[in-house]
C-alpha cells in the first residue's frame, strides 16, 4: 500500500503479512457461495470505509469547531437570529441524532450552500471536478508511459548510472513541493522559453465557445470539431499535467524497479537465461509478465494520489477544478464547500483504492 | 582509542550501557559505510545545528524590513537575495529551519507514540478491541492525508499548532499498523510468556516489554516519514493555513514569492531548495536505518 505525492514507503512488511490470518476455505461451500461471500464482506468493507469517512467530514463540521453556529451567522448576530439558526441547524438534537441526519442529507445529495459562491456545493462540485478528472488522467498517462520503462529500465541495469539517476528522480518524488515544482516550470517554460501557455485552461477569447458536454475541455472541442480550441487546450494542459505526471513518474518507476528486482533475482529467469533465452526476452516476458498485476495496483493508487496531488497544482495554475475550488472555500472559511469537496475528493480516493484492490484479487491467480 | 573500540564491540557487555552503546556504534559504523545514509546523516545534522546557532548563522535579522532594499538579485551582501519588504532571505532561510524542526519533532512526539500505543493494544488484545481499533485505523489510513489535514485547519483555524495537530491526526495510522505487526510476531514468544507467570499484568508487559521492541522499525518509518511530513506542513504555509506571517517558514516564503516568479525568481525557489535538500536527507536516513534495523523488510531494492 502506498499512496504517490506522500508517503509511499507503507509497503507491507513481512512481519504484516505473516501476521494475517491463515483462511481456511470453507470445505463443504461450493465456488459460488464462497465468492458471493466475499463479495458481501467486501461491500459491507467499503460501506464502513465511507461511513468512516462520513463521521470524520461530520466530526470536522460539527465537533471540532468552538461554536458552529457562530461561524454560519457570526458574531455580531442577534440573539434570536443565533437561536433560529441553532434550531435550523439541529444542534439542539443530541450528536447521535445529527450524524444520522448528516448522512441522510449527504446521500440524498444536499451538501449545503457554499458561502463564497451562493450556489449549491453538489452543483458546483459536478462543474468543477471534471477539470481536475482531465489534468489527473493526463498526468497518469505521463506517469505510467514514462514511468513503466524507466523502472524496467533501472532494474535491468542494476547499479549503473542511468539507474542511480532513476533512484535519485524516484526519491525527488518525495521530496519535491507539488506547487514549487510548479512554480519553477512556469517560471522556466511559460516565461522563458514560451514552450506552453499560461495559467488557466483556455485562452481567455477562446472561453466559453464550447459547449460544456463532458466537462472535459479536450473531449468537448474534439465534439464540436473544434480542432483550434483543442490545441489550445492542450497547450494549457501539458505543463500542469506533467508536472502532476512527475510524481506518478516517480512512484510508479520506484516501484516498477523493485518488483523487477525481486523477479530478476527468481530461479526461474536464471534457468531461461541459462537456456540462452535472450536478455530482452527474459526482461519482458518472464519478468516483467508477473509484475504487471501488483503494477496495476500501483498505478491505481498513484492515480488517487494524483487526484488529492491536484490541490496544490490547481491553485498555482488557476485550474479551475475541485482543488482550486477547495482552496478558495478553505481561504474564506466557506465549510460546507470545504466538506463537500473533501467528501467528494476521499470517496472518489477510497473508490479508486477498493477498485485496485478488487483488480488485485481478480486477476492475481494466487489471491483467487 | 582502540580500547573504546573493543569495549564497545564487546560481544559479551558487563553493563546495559555497554550494550546499548555497542548497538549505537555499530549502527552508527554501518549507516557510515552506506554513502547516502550517510549524505543524510550530515544534511539533518547541518539541519538541527543551524536550527541551534540561527542567530549566528544568519548575517541578517530575518524580520528586519529594508524597502529600500527590496528584491535585490542574489549577491554578495544578500547571498540569496531579498523579498519584497527588504529581508533578507538567506537569514530567513536558516531560521525558517528551526520552525521546520519543531514541526517534524512535535509531529513525530505526538503521533508516533500515540500510533505506538493504540498498535501493541490492539496486536497484544486480539479479538473485539483489535478489531475495533484496526477498523478506525483502517479508515483513517483510506483516507486522503492532504485533504483532511486542510479540512481539519480549516476547521480549527489557522496556525503552526494547529497545523502540527491536523498532520499528526493524519499520520498516527501508518504507526499503529507496524506496532500491531511487530506486535503480533513475538505476541506467543516465551520470554513474554515467562514475564506473564511472573504475574505481570497486561500494562507492564506492553509498556515494558513490547513498546521497546516495536522502536526500532517505528525509527525507520518515523523518519521515512519525515519528508512527507515536511511537505504537508510545508504545503498548509504555502496556502495560508499553516505558520502565519512574519514567521520565516519555507511553504509561507514560497508562497510569498509567486508573484514575483517571472522577474525576482529567487524569492520563491530559494526556500524550496531548502526544503528539498531536507526531505531528501530524511529520505536517504531513512532508507539506510531501514537496512541497518529493518533488514527483513526487504532491501533488495
Amino acid at each position: 500500500m502506498g499512496k504517490a505525492l506522500g508517503l509511499a514507503f507503507e509497503s507491507e512488511t513481512v512481519a504484516d503479512i505473516a501476521a494475517k490470518p491463515v483462511r481456511r476455505p470453507g470445505l463443504h461451500r461450493s465456488r459460488g457461495a464462497r465468492l458471493l461471500l466475499g463479495l458481501a464482506g467486501f461491500i459491507v468493507s467499503v460501506l464502513i470505509t465511507f461511513l468512516g469517512l462520513l463521521s470524520i467530514t461530520f466530526f470536522i463540521g460539527r465537533v471540532v469547531p468552538i461554536d458552529p453556529v457562530l461561524a454560519v451567522v457570526g458574531d455580531r448576530a442577534p440573539r434570536a437570529v443565533y437561536e433560529a439558526a441553532r434550531l435550523q441547524m439541529g444542534l439542539d438534537q443530541p450528536a447521535p441524532i445529527q450524524f444520522i441526519r448528516y448522512v441522510g442529507s449527504v446521500l440524498s445529495g444536499d451538501l449545503g450552500t457554499s458561502v463564497s459562491t451562493g450556489k449549491l456545493v453538489l452543483d458546483d462540485l459536478k462543474r468543477v471536478f471534471p477539470a481536475t478528472l482531465e489534468m489527473a488522467t493526463l498526468g497518469i498517462i505521463i506517469g505510467v508511459l514514462l514511468g513503466v520503462p524507466m523502472g524496467v529500465y533501472a532494474a535491468s541495469r542494476r547499479g549503473s548510472l542511468v539507474d542511480q539517476v532513476i533512484r535519485v528522480i524516484g526519491l525527488l518524488g518525495y521530496a519535491v513541493p507539488a506547487f514549487w515544482l510548479g512554480l519553477v516550470g512556469l517560471a522556466v517554460f511559460y516565461a522563458r522559453l514560451k514552450w506552453v501557455a499560461g495559467p488557466g485552461r483556455l485562452d481567455i477569447f477562446y472561453d466559453g465557445l464550447v459547449d460544456p458536454v463532458t466537462g472535459i475541455v479536450l473531449i468537448d472541442s474534439l465534439l464540436a470539431g473544434e480542432t483550434e480550441i483543442f490545441v489550445n487546450a492542450l497547450w494549457h494542459l501539458v505543463l500542469p499535467a506533467s508536472v502532476l505526471g512527475f510524481f506518478s513518474l516517480a512512484y510508479i518507476a520506484r516501484m516498477t524497479r523493485s518488483f523487477m528486482l525481486d523477479q530478476l533475482s527468481q530461479e526461474y529467469v536464471t534457468t531461461a537465461r541459462v537456456k540462452g533465452v535472450s536478455e530482452r526476452l527474459v526482461i519482458w516476458r518472464h519478468a516483467f509478465r508477473p509484475i504487471l498485476v501488483p503494477l496495476i495496483t500501483v498505478i491505481g493508487l498513484s492515480y488517487a494520489g494524483l487526484l488529492e496531488g491536484s490541490v496544490m497544482i490547481e491553485t498555482i495554475f488557476s485550474w479551475p477544478g475541485i482543488g482550486n475550488y477547495l482552496t478558495v472555500a478553505l481561504l474564506n472559511a466557506d465549510m460546507s464547500a470545504v466538506l463537500g469537496a473533501t467528501l467528494v475528493i476521499g470517496a472518489v480516493f477510497i473508490g479508486i483504492n477498493k477498485i485496485s484492490d478488487v483488480l488485485y484479487r481478480v486477476l492475481d491467480p494466487r489471491a483467487r | 582509542m582502540a580500547n573504546v573500540h573493543s569495549w564497545l564491540i564487546d560481544d559479551s557487555p558487563a553493563s546495559r550501557l555497554q550494550a546499548r552503546l555497542g548497538r549505537l556504534y555499530r549502527i552508527c559504523g554501518a549507516l557510515s559505510r552506506n554513502p547516502l545514509a550517510a549524505v543524510g546523516a550530515i544534511i539533518i545534522l547541518v539541519l538541527i545545528l543551524t536550527a541551534i546557532f540561527a542567530p549566528l548563522i544568519a548575517t541578517h535579522d530575518p524580520l528586519k524590513q529594508d524597502l529600500a532594499q527590496r528584491l535585490l538579485p542574489p549577491g554578495s551582501g544578500n547571498w540569496m537575495g531579498t523579498d519584497e519588504l527588504g529581508r533578507d532571505i538567506w537569514s530567513r532561510v536558516v531560521y525558517g529551519a528551526r520552525i521546520t524542526l519543531v514541526i517534524v519533532v512535535l509531529v513525530a512526539v505526538l503521533a508516533a507514540p500515540a500510533g505506538l500505543i493504540i498498535g501493541a493494544i490492539s496486536g497484544y488484545f486480539g479479538g473485539w478491541i483489535d478489531r475495533v481499533l484496526m477498523g478506525v485505523t483502517d479508515i483513517f489510513l483510506s483516507m486522503p492525508k492532504l485533504i483532511l489535514a486542510l479540512a481539519l485547519v480549516a476547521a480549527l483555524g489557522p496556525g503552526i499548532e494547529n497545523a502540527i495537530i491536523a498532520i499528526a491526526i493524519t499520520s498516527w495510522p501508518g504507526y499503529a499498523r507496524i506496532a500491531r505487526a511487530e506486535t503480533l510476531t513475538f505476541k506467543n514468544a516465551e520470554f513474554i510468556a515467562a514475564i506473564r507467570l511472573q504475574g505481570a499484568s497486561s500494562l507492564r508487559v506492553i509498556l515494558g516489554h513490547v513498546l521497546p521492541l516495536c522502536t526500532s522499525s517505528m525509527i525507520v518509518r518515523v523518519t521515512l516519514d519525515m519528508a512527507g511530513i515536511i511537505l504537508t506542513a510545508a504545503g498548509l504555509g504555502f496556502i495560508g493555513l499553516g505558520a502565519q506571517p512574519p514567521l520565516p517558514e519555507w511553504g509561507a516564503m514560497i508562497a510569498r514569492g509567486r508573484s514575483f516568479i517571472l522577474d525576482q525568481w529567487w524569492v520563491a525557489t530559494m526556500p524550496g531548495f531548502a526544503i528539498i535538500i531536507v526531505s531528501l536527507g530524511f529520505c536517504f536516513l531513512g532508507d539506510g536505518l531501514r537496512d541497518v534495523l529493518d533488514p527483513k523488510s526487504g532491501e533488495q531494492r
